[in-house]
Parts: structure tokens; sequence; C-alpha cells
């Protein structure tokens, strides 16, 4: 599968891929789209670069082992949650927003902050099964 | 109160970080939390004896009723200065008895979150979060008991301890539910008017027995007491401050608190009466045949735990009085009496009292820590422990017909635990000292201090009883509901039928101390009656479960993937088969369905093409890649049937699963024709009935009217409430958020589950 068209295609294809996977995270709440799917789009794209440049490749683009994206996920969501409780004493999970509109982003609240986290885990689930598997079978 | 038990959570995680610098010296610093937390409850004795009651409210889950709600009182306070107190003392002590041990900061990690679950316990007024601090302190209690993780012995012991607490909280938690469900509220303040209407309920005795299984589990009554000396694997100072002092009066506790709720009746009494009284005569017995100086301190404070279920069973204003100065007697002498016994360890280097002896003259301030121990276990004046044991004796004579055999229990356990304190507290130190401890050393005063001042607050207490009558004991009487201003703890009671019980306890105790002589030939002795013990009996029928699940699991998990998927649609077929056909109307009305579009048409016939192709295809690969195709096609029906958020998701999962597949046979031998032609048929029929009858199911669904009443509430307010127009994402994100929560939790579970699956790589000596 290492033909010099996806190899080449896959170097500007994965910053346009995550780009669009966080674009598909920010309008969720909108339109179509969200964490969940949002991080299907970005283990996508890291999955077609190590499948045109080498599992190895990859991962020295990661950097970190995708398994730490997990915890960290876990814990944005987690905190998203419990934010209400220790700020406003108000119950779990309550959403909270910023009263005015941001610039670009539009409304800012508790929320996103809790569909990263959904983004982030299941970047790092999806992409830790991925490579294990591809490594050791 | 929830930044003090928020408090030790914060530092055990706070350890998890910077556990590398806490070593040595600066691990004496802990010691400042629980000092802190001490000195912040006191500042409550005068309020809470006052008669105030200082409660906390906190949202949780407020749907539920679940809230986090904190009452101070005087029940909670004597226990909250206990685990703070002695908490301190212990934490002083481990800096000096693990000076050095690589786990050090683990450890601290471990007790400090103890620490922080059990004042959760002895605070929460709701029953819910009281059953969350409860499960937290037996899981402390496993780590710390499992510490030494690299002996058998010390794993064996933790997972008992673990799997008989946890029964036991399970109980608490369908105890807690159907409390909750009788009274409607979760509260334990709003339960006590209704102590009534509880009794008279028919689930009463079902709701008592759960709230025993938990307290009887947990404060290691008969026959549920055997975890208690095997716990005693855990370090020292483990033992002194769970498994003596305070976790295993987590049960006292909370029979204690439910005691305005459940008592009263006759049910309750008398189950508490028989269950304190086998165990502490069993236990009290026991303590005669051990050689461990651990073991028999084990034993004691099982028979000190089953004194106080006896007394609480009484549940007289002078039960109470006398349970509640037995607490503080108990913590005070059987932590210093397990202390000593760790120095002894640590600096002698054994626990066996058959060769201890004559310890006084190396270990000076330690003999008189164990000797003033000694006094107040046996309950001789001036210490608090005769106080203690004149309450008990008193309030048992006056229980109705059956005082004298009642009398006659606690005297005998009176008798056998001043057997037991003077062998752990007196014998080690008495004699000549044999050559072998000629070299012991006088350990670091860090060790030795606590102990000592645990010691003497008993023998003040005794000489002043008014120290602890006014702020600790009326208060914790009067918050049972009962009216503790007759209280008057003294010493001198005049000559009357209980003194002459106390000479007796104390002269035939002492006699028998110089009579018996603990021996290994005893501790064989009894050796020989193991067979016969609950221990063994329920540890037999955990092996026999276990061998049960093991036959039962193996006939299904076979590890074949086409038996798995083979057995799930059987039993989807004959289950949904049986039940459908027994209630379907039939009447599929099919002028209802919309007209099929050209789209629909083109679809199904590529999903169609593509089944064909997958059954029928000799390779691989290619039918992975149908199977990708069945997929897409079912996306392009949702995208028809405008669910656009299912249709990017299934996109994107269906790509990530081909791609998993191709992963996986890529590595795998060529196709190979495997089944012949009779477990085709076979297949082939099972797969078709699976799918008829998921279709009749979904013709069925159809016949029912929608009620779309969730469905509009979502369509209303997503944007209302939620600010979102994307109904879809709000639920995930917003409205059913939990779920997501733990969705993701799973997630995580399953791919850390595949990574060690995948990457464990076992050593050929390490694989069974």
């Amino acid at each position: 599968m290492k033909t010099i068209i996806l190899r080449t295609a896959s170097t500007y294809l994965l910053p346009v891929l995550l780009l669009f996977s966080i674009f598909i995270l920010l309008r969720g709440h909108y339109s179509p789209g969200g964490g969940f799917v949002g991080g299907l789009i970005a283990s996508i794209a890291f999955v077609l670069h190590s499948f045109a440049r080498g599992l190895d490749n990859t991962k020295e683009l990661l950097r970190i082992h995708p398994g730490f994206l997990m915890p960290v996920g876990l814990a944005l969501a987690f905190l998203a949650g419990v934010t209400p409780v220790i700020l406003f004493d108000l119950p779990f999970m309550t959403g909270l927003w910023y009263p005015d509109h941001l610039p670009v982003i539009g409304s800012l609240g508790s929320a996103l902050f809790f569909d990263l986290g959904v983004y982030l885990v299941v970047v790092g689930v999806t992409l830790t099964i991925i490579f294990t598997i591809s490594e050791s079978a | 109160m929830l930044l003090s038990i928020l408090l030790g959570f914060a530092f055990s995680i706070f350890l998890v970080f910077t556990g590398k610098f806490f070593k040595g010296k600066i691990s004496i610093l802990a010691s400042g939390i629980p000092l802190a937390l001490f000195v912040y409850f006191t500042q409550f004795i005068g309020r809470i004896s006052n008669g105030e009651v200082i409660t906390q409210q906190h949202a949780w889950i407020p749907s539920f009723g679940v809230d986090l709600g904190f009452t101070l009182d005087g029940l909670s306070l004597l226990f909250c200065l206990m685990i703070t107190g002695i908490g301190f003392l212990v934490f002083v002590y481990t800096s000096s008895y693990l000076k050095n041990h690589p786990y050090l900061d683990r450890f601290y990690g471990y007790l400090s979150m103890f620490m922080a679950a059990m004042l959760g316990l002895v605070l929460s007024d709701n029953l819910i979060s009281l059953f969350i601090f409860w499960e937290l302190t037996s899981i402390s209690s496993f780590f710390l008991i499992g510490f030494n993780n690299t002996n058998r012995d010390s794993r064996k012991s933790a997972i008992i301890a673990l799997a008989v607490t946890g029964i036991g909280g399970l109980s608490l938690l369908v105890g807690a539910l159907f409390l909750g469900a009788v009274t409607g509220t979760y509260s334990i303040a709003e339960m006590l008017t209704m102590n009534p209407e509880i009794a008279s309920n028919p689930y009463y005795i079902l709701i008592v027995i759960l709230f025993f299984g938990a307290a009887f589990t947990k404060s290691a009554q008969f026959p549920f007491h055997f975890w208690l000396p095997g716990a005693m694997k855990a370090p020292t100072p483990v033992s002194t401050y769970l498994h003596s002092a305070t976790m295993v009066k987590a049960g006292i506790y909370l029979l204690l608190r439910m005691t305005p709720v459940l008592g009263n009746h006759e049910f309750w009494n008398s189950t508490l009466i028989i269950v304190g009284a086998i165990t502490m005569v069993y236990s009290a017995i026991h303590t005669l045949f051990r050689t461990d100086l651990k073991g028999i301190l084990a034993y004691s404070t099982i028979a000190a735990l089953g004194i106080l279920v006896f007394l609480i069973g009484q549940g007289t204003m002078e039960a109470i009085t006398a349970a509640a100065v037995f607490i503080i007697v108990h913590a005070l002498y059987k932590a210093t009496l397990f202390l000593v016994t760790g120095i002894i360890d640590h600096q002698a280097g054994t626990r066996d009292t058959t060769v201890l002896r004559g310890l006084r003259k190396v270990l000076f301030p330690v003999a008189i820590a164990g000797f003033l121990a000694a006094i107040s276990s046996a309950g001789i004046p001036p210490s608090i422990g005769f106080i203690g044991k004149e309450l008990t004796y008193e309030s048992t004579l006056h229980f109705g017909n059956l005082a004298i055999l009642l009398m006659a229990l606690i005297v005998i356990t009176k008798i056998l635990l001043l057997y037991a304190g003077f062998v752990a507290g007196i014998k080690p130190f008495t004699g000549a000292l044999p050559e072998r401890f000629l070299k012991t050393k006088m350990p670091s005063a860090l060790l030795w201090i606590p102990p000592i001042l645990l010691a003497t607050a008993g023998i003040v207490f005794g000489i002043f009883p008014s120290l602890i009558e006014g702020s600790l004991v009326k208060p914790l009487v009067n918050s049972m509901g009962l009216n503790g201003e007759e209280i008057h703890l003294k010493i001198w009671h005049g000559f009357n039928v209980i003194l002459i019980l106390s000479i007796i306890t104390i002269a035939v105790g002492t006699l028998l101390y110089f009579l018996i002589k603990p021996s290994h030939k005893l501790e064989a002795w009894i050796a020989k009656f193991e067979g016969a013990s609950p221990q063994t009996l329920i540890t037999r029928s955990w092996a026999l479960f276990y061998k049960f699940s093991n036959s039962w699991t193996n006939l299904f998990q076979n590890g074949y993937l086409r038996n798995y998927v083979s057995t799930i649609m059987i039993f989807l077929i004959v289950l949904t088969g049986y039940s459908f056909f027994r209630t379907a109307t039939y009447s599929v009305d099919f002028n209802t369905f919309s007209p099929v579009t050209v789209y629909e048409a083109i679809t199904s016939l590529v999903m169609l093409i593509a089944i064909i192709y997958t059954v029928f295809t000799g390779s691989r690969l290619a039918a992975v890649a149908a199977m990708g195709i069945i997929g897409y096609a079912i996306c392009i029906l949702f995208v028809i049937y405008s669910a656009p958020d299912l249709a990017m998701t299934q996109f994107s999962i269906d790509t990530l699963t081909v791609i998993l597949f191709v992963l996986v046979l890529y590595k795998l031998p060529k196709y190979l024709k495997l089944s012949d032609y009779k477990m085709r048929i076979r297949d082939g029929i099972l797969s078709l009935a699976f799918g008829t009858i998921i279709t009749l199911l979904i013709l069925e669904v159809l016949a029912e009217p929608i009620s779309s009443e969730v469905s509009d509430y979502y369509a209303q307010n997503a944007y209302l409430m939620a600010h979102g127009k994307n109904v879809v994402n709000v639920i995930l994100v917003d409205f059913r958020g939990a779920d997501t929560m733990i969705e993701i939790s799973v997630l995580a579970i399953a791919a850390i589950g595949v990574f060690a699956l995948l990457k464990l790589r076992l050593k050929k000596s390490d694989q069974r």
C-alpha cells in the first residue's frame, strides 16, 4: 500500500483531516458532528498516515503513546462534570455557559470541554487498539 | 466539614505525583494533616456538648435524593477525634517504623485515603454517601493489608478481608435502598422520627438483617470474625489504626447510628445480644491459645467488639453509656498494646510470647506504656478501663430476666481479656532478659512517645473522668435520643455486687496469667479444630463456588468465536421468539408504509449483492470488503432517513472496522474450508431464523403507537436549556452526559484490556 501517491498525499492529508475533525467537534452543538465522530475522524487520519508511511513514523509524529490521551480525556470530561459541583454547588454535570458570545467560537460552555474529553478518549482508544493489534499481529 | 474530608484524599493524590521526594525524615510532616484535623474537631467539643448539632448540605445527585450531607453530633465527634487523634500518633509512629521503606509514600497515601474515608463515613448523614465511604475504607484496608505484596499470605489475607467486608458493603447498599424505599428519604436525620413506622413495616426484619450483615462483617462478629486475625499481616501501624482503633469500629458506629432508627425492637436487641455474646466468649477463649502477640491482640480486639455489640443490643441508657466509655477505653489501650508490639517486633525481631522476656531492661519507656495499657485493659483502678468495666457490669446486671447468664458470660470474657492484656503488655517485659535480646536497642523517640501518650491518657481519664464525661460521653448518649444528663462517671461506686464481681475478675484473671503460659503446644492443639472453624467452612464453600463458576464459564467461553456468536443467537431466538409468539398481534398494516423510493431500492439491492458475495466468496479479504459495503449501504439509508449524525458515526466506525479486520486477517493463514456441508446448512438456518425474528420484531414495533413524549421534550428543550440546536449531540453531552461519561470509561477499559492482552508476554516460568 505504500504507493508514492498515497505517501505524498498523506503528508498533506493528515493536517487537513485533523483540522476537519476539530471542525466536526466544534460544530457538534448546532449541526451534525460532535466529539465522538470527530475523534473517529482524527483516528482515521492517523491510521491513514501509518498505512502510508509506516507505523514507526506515525508514532514518532505523535511523540506520546496514544494511550495517554485516554486518562487526559477522561479527566477533562470528569472535570467538566464536577466543576459546577465545586464552584457553584450545582448538581453533577449541570451545563455551565459563558454568558456572552465569543468571536469565532460562539457561545462557550462546559459541554464543549466535556465533548473535547470524549474526543480525546476516542482518539486514544482507537489508536491504542489499532496500533497494538498491528504491532503484535 | 467537606473540606476536612477532602484534605485526606487530596493529600493521597498529591503523593501520587510527589512520592519520589517523600522519603526519610520529611515523611513526619505528613502527620500535620491528622493533627490539624484533630485540632479542628476539638473546637467543636464546646458547641456539641451544649447540645448543638452541626449540619452541612452539598447537593450531589438531588434527583435521586443523594446528597453530601454531613452531621456532627456527639457520636460523630467521638469517632472523629479518635480517627484524627490516633491517626496523628500512628502517622508519627510510621515515619520511624517504616523509615527507608521503598514504598513509604504509598503507605502514607493509603493511610490518608483511609482516614478521609473514615471521616466521611462517620460524618455522612446520607445513607448512600455513607455506603460509598464505607466501601472506600474496605478498599484502603485491602491495600494496607496487602502492603507487603511480595508475600503470598499477605495477598491472601487482603483478598479475604476485602471479600468479607465487601459482601457486607453490598448488604449495606441493599439495606439502605430498602430503607430509602420504606421511608422515602436517605437522610438519617429525617428517619429519626419514623422509628415506629419502620418497625411495623413488613420489610423491617429484612432491612435489619441487611444492616447487621454490614455491621457484623466490618466489626468482625462471629461467624465473620476470621478476616481480622488474617488482617494482622499488615504492618503494625495499620493493625493499630484500622484493625483495632477505627475501621473495625465502623460496624459499631453503624449500629449506634441506626439504633434510634431501627432499634427498640425485640429482634434488633436479642440478635445483637446473642451475636455479641457468642463473639466475645468465642474469641476471648481463643486468646488463650495464641503465641503471636499480634494474634492475641487480634482475638482480644474481636472480643472487645463483641462486648460493644452486646452492649448496644441491651440498648438501655446505661448500656449505651458503657459502650461509649468502652469505645474510648478500648481505643486507648488496644492502640497502645499494638504500638508496643510493633516496637518489640521492630527492635527485638520477634513477636513470639514464648521467648520474649525481660525487655524492660532494654526498652524501659515501652515497658511503662505496656504496663499502663495492661492495667487499663484489665480494668484495674485507677485506669479508665476500670470505669468502663464497672459500667458494663452495672448495665448487664440491670438487664431483666437473663441477667445472671449474661453476667456470667461478660465476666468470663473480661477475665480472659485481662489475661490477654497481661500477656501482651506485661509478659514481654518481666523476668530475666535472655541473651539473644541483650543487644536490643532503644528505638527512636518517635516510636515510643505515641504509646506512652495513649497509655497515660487512659490513666488520666481514669483519675479525672469528668474530662470525658461532659465532652464526649454525654453528647454521645444524647445524640442517640436518650437522656444522658444523669451520667456521672466516677471511680468509686461504693461497696456493692459490681465491686465484688470486679474483684473476682481481677483475681481470677491474674491467677490465670500465672497458671497458663502461652505455648506452642496449646496453639497446635487448637489448630486441630481448624477444620470446623467458620473460616474453613466459608473458604471451602468459596472454593466450591469458584470451581462451579469455572466450569460454567468454560462451557460458554470456550474460545471459539463461532460458538459465542451461535450461543448468543440461539438464546436470542429462543427467548425472544417464545415471548414474541405468545404476545404478538400479527397485524401489520402495509398501507401505512411510505412508498419505496428509487434510492432505497438501489441501496437495498447493493446491500443484497454484498451479502450474497460475503457468504459465498472464497477469500477472507473480499468478505471483509463486502461487509464494509454493507455497512456503508446502511449509512446511506441513515442519510436517506435524515439521521446525519448516525450516518457520520457509522461511516467512520465502518472504515475503522474494516481496517481492524484487515490488520488481523492479514496475519492469519490462508482461507481454509474448516466447516463441512452440514455445518454450513446449520449455520445458514440459524442466521435465517435470527434475521426473521428481528424483522418480525421490527414490524411488530411499528404496529405499536409511538410515544413521542421523550423525544418531544428533548427537541423542545435542547436549545432552551442546553443552548444547542443539534438534539443528538445535546443528549450526548448534556441531558444524558453521565451515560456518556460511563461509556467513554468503558471504552478506555476495553482499550487497556486489548493492550494488556496483546502486550503481556508472560515468561515461561510465570505461566501457569
